[in-house]
């Protein structure tokens, strides 16, 4: 099977790197030999898979050695969970430095040093929350992910956030063989969240591959630095990270998105009653005036 | 060749112009004139200090250049850290000929490259640390150094380093001036730019060390020399003059000058300005905060010369008046005899300049001494408060040029004919093989000074000697015979 290269996108904070962890291990389970490489400065999108606190990053430990060259693939290669290969970017602590040149960097470092050479299945690339500039579209550029996965919920912000990644990937899609390979939702409880989600989808071209119900083994999990298919095998939860891995294995649904207009996005959210029918005479009254009025 | 009229100049401009895409066509008409002395404002008939168009091989600096490169960088006794990668610092490096007076390595640091050679970790970690470190390093293996400037590459200002800070906890650390300086090379247009930048940084930095101070010791003579970068020592064959007619130089601004001496400048009386386009704007400065007063002066052949140093004079006592004729008398033996052996051999010779910030209008006045004619000019980063000022220096129907592209230069020297070309080291090795004589303006082709006096009698020797250089009658390979000689062969 040839090497099929994905990366995940989504909001910050809505649970990209547990959802990534989780799946992969999923993806272990099936058999699949599977890398994840972490593009983001916090370096913790492996901790489940290794039980570690922080993985030592390519470009921290590149600038304890001098520089990038001095570095082999096993000194920043892990691995960890059912021999699932494990690296981090890394990169500068927030205000300093240049987060996206970081990865930048590591993924050429990677690709130089045969990282991707060996007989692998997939490899995940788990990116830092929002695409702020060209560096964290780096996994995306070409010859490099071919599938995006976007993780979402039924939040206006993570569909504001989700539909701006859609814009992003069209960019590079048009250059490249980049494709939108559908959207996770990572349930935060909301109302008819599926249905919301899956018309979101619709109207980007692309479909809700999977939606991961919100589930308190996965916070148990965490604490212990593991993956839930690790922590608890028969968890209800397990269940679903397998599902959703295997609908990874067999998709075949890979579009070039159709973002859509602010306008479009907000009659969405109206319907679902997420936002109200926008009101024109309020912008820009204060609390003070609209007492008056 | 004969000059041509106005009309044929404009016919020139036009024919010239003829061939670049519609867009670029419009954008480059603005930037081309033919020179008509009645117009008192420039902007009425050129554009100048914009952005160059991708593709026009323009032959402009940065804003690191500006600042690095010509005002910062001749501070001698300071050591200018050129903030980023390697090359900005390595492939400028001495490159100027800022001569100055001390050894290298102790005292004086001119020749020397100081970076802090960024690498992939700096750029993604940031690089104050490093900075900070090199401040370190810098005091310990140079102590003589009396204060030191970082000059910012591009990349400090994408990754957002924070080098004012460093700056100011290196400077009480070391208790010596640290000057940051925001020079990124993306900035502005050009060079000009850098300059101004570098300009507003002293004002920030360094000029007001000493407002509170009153124990330098003045006189009513004290004037500061503003914008002479003594290439190739120009700076010192001007002071001579300044101080044979009476004045005190405090400061040279900033060819073989201090960082005291630009500390002691507010002190003056009057502040001498040559190159109007990199410093007048710390002059204003001067005006403005401490009522100095600023005059532009020429010190290019016994003309200006001449003109500039009564100038001067004119803003001081009779004493100083005086001086300036016994100086103009003393010296016209010398340059009368400069005159009389090259006149003959240059009169008539026209010449096509495209210099940097004074020079396409300040030389003027030292080829029409030798009778040479300026017969076309431009500037690479001028405003057109500069182009207010050549429209009166050359003459009419002349052809102006503001940040001329390489295609457009050749084309016109092509059609101008020129005997003599004044320009870089870019468009040095195009026109002589094209077999046209060319003078480097910008250094000076190795040579100097050419300011003052001294600098006349050897601006004339070097115009002479590449102008009437035996090599350009030997163009043509012996081989090739004259246009008849092919016609003879096939009718043998």
């Amino acid at each position: 099977m040839a090497l099929r290269q994905c990366a995940i996108y989504g909001k910050g904070g809505i649970g990209k790197s547990t959802t990534t962890q989780n799946l992969v291990a999923g993806l272990a389970e099936a058999g699949k030999k599977v890398m994840i490489v972490g593009c983001d400065p916090k370096a913790d999108s492996t901790r489940l898979i290794l039980h570690a606190k922080a993985q030592n990053s390519i470009m921290q430990m590149a600038a304890e050695a001098g520089s990038v060259e001095d570095l082999e693939l096993e000194d920043v290669l892990k691995v960890g969970y059912r021999d699932i290969k494990c690296v981090e970017s890394g990169g500068p602590e927030p205000g300093v430095g240049c987060a996206g040149r970081g990865v930048i960097t590591a993924i050429n470092f990677l690709e130089e040093e045969g990282a991707y050479e060996e007989d692998l299945d997939f490899v995940f690339y788990d990116v830092l929350g929002d695409v702020v500039c060209g560096g964290f579209a780096m996994p995306i550029r070409e010859n490099k992910a071919q599938e995006i996965y976007i993780v979402c919920s039924g939040e206006m912000m993570a569909m504001y956030a989700a539909n701006n990644i859609a814009k992003g990937i069209v960019k590079y899609a048009n250059s490249g063989g980049v494709r939108l390979a559908g959207l996770i939702c990572n349930s935060r409880n909301t109302a008819r969240e599926d249905e919301l989600i899956m018309e979101l989808a619709r109207q980007l071209g692309t479909q809700m591959i999977h939606f991961v119900p919100r589930d308190n083994v996965v916070q148990r999990a965490e604490i212990r630095r593991m993956t839930v298919i690790e922590y608890e095998p028969a968890a209800k939860q397990a269940q679903e990270y397998r599902d959703l891995a295997n609908k990874i294995i067999n998709n075949k649904n890979f579009v070039i998105p159709t973002p859509i207009t602010m306008d479009a996005l907000e009659d969405l959210l109206m319907q679902f009653g997420l936002m109200d029918e926008e009101d024109e005479s309020i912008v820009g009254k204060t609390a003070a005036e609209e007492a008056k009025a | 060749m004969t000059n041509l009229t106005r009309e044929e100049t404009e016919a020139l401009i036009a024919e010239v112009l003829e061939i670049y895409p519609e867009k670029a066509k419009k954008d480059r008409a603005k930037h081309l004139t033919v020179n008509d002395q009645s117009v008192e404002q420039s902007k009425k008939c050129i554009t100048s200090n914009r952005k160059s168009l991708p593709g026009v091989m323009t032959v402009r600096g940065c804003a690191y250049a500006g600042s690095k490169g010509v005002v910062w960088g001749p501070i001698k006794d300071m050591i200018h850290i050129s903030h980023g990668p390697v090359g900005c610092g390595q492939y400028s490096r001495a490159g100027r000929r800022n001569y100055y007076v001390g050894t290298t390595g102790i005292n004086t640091f001119g020749t020397m490259n100081f970076t802090s050679d960024f690498q992939e970790k700096d750029i993604v970690f940031g690089g104050d640390k490093k900075l900070s470190k090199i401040m370190t390093e810098i005091e310990s293996l140079f102590p003589l150094a009396k204060g030191i400037s970082v000059q910012s590459e591009c990349p400090i200002g994408l990754i957002g380093d924070d080098i004012e800070a460093v700056s100011k906890k290196a400077s009480k650390e070391l208790n010596k001036p640290v000057v940051p300086v925001r020079c990124e090379g993306f900035r502005g247009v050009s060079q000009s730019l850098g300059h101004h930048i570098a300009n507003d940084a002293i004002r920030d930095w360094v000029l007001d060390k000493r407002d509170g101070d009153n124990s330098f010791v003045t006189t009513p003579y004290d004037v500061s020399i503003i914008g002479d970068y003594n290439i190739g020592g120009d700076a010192w064959s001007s002071r001579t003059l300044l101080e044979e007619m009476g004045l005190r130089v405090v400061s040279q601004w900033s060819g073989d000058g201090t960082l005291a001496e630009m500390e002691l400048t507010p002190k003056v009386k009057l502040n001498l300005l040559h190159c109007y386009r990199s410093m007048n704007y710390i002059s204003r400065h001067m005006e403005e905060k401490y009522g100095i007063p600023w005059v532009e002066y020429n010190f290019f052949g016994p003309t200006k010369i001449a003109e500039s140093l009564r100038k001067i004079a004119g803003y001081f006592d009779d004493t100083i008046k005086a001086g300036a004729e016994r100086v103009i008398e003393r010296y016209k033996a010398q340059y009368d005899a400069v005159i009389a052996k090259y006149r003959p051999r240059l009169e008539g010779k026209r010449v096509m300049l495209y210099v940097g910030g004074l020079r396409p209008r300040h030389v003027i006045g030292a080829y029409e001494d030798l009778g040479m004619e300026v017969v076309g000019t431009g500037y690479e980063f001028a405003h057109n408060d500069d182009y207010d000022r050549t429209i009166k220096d050359m003459g009419n129907a002349t052809l102006i040029y503001d940040d001329v592209t390489g295609y457009e230069f050749e084309e016109f020297v092509k059609k101008i004919k020129p005997d003599l070309i004044g320009s870089g080291i870019k468009e040095k090795y195009i026109f002589q093989k094209m077999g046209i004589p060319f003078r480097q303006m910008h250094s000076w082709d190795y040579s100097g000074p050419y300011h003052g006096y001294d600098g006349f009698a050897i601006f004339a020797r070097d115009m002479d000697m590449t102008l009437n250089n035996p090599c350009w009658g030997k163009m043509k390979a012996p081989w090739i015979k004259d246009e008849a000689a092919p016609a003879v062969a096939a009718a043998a």
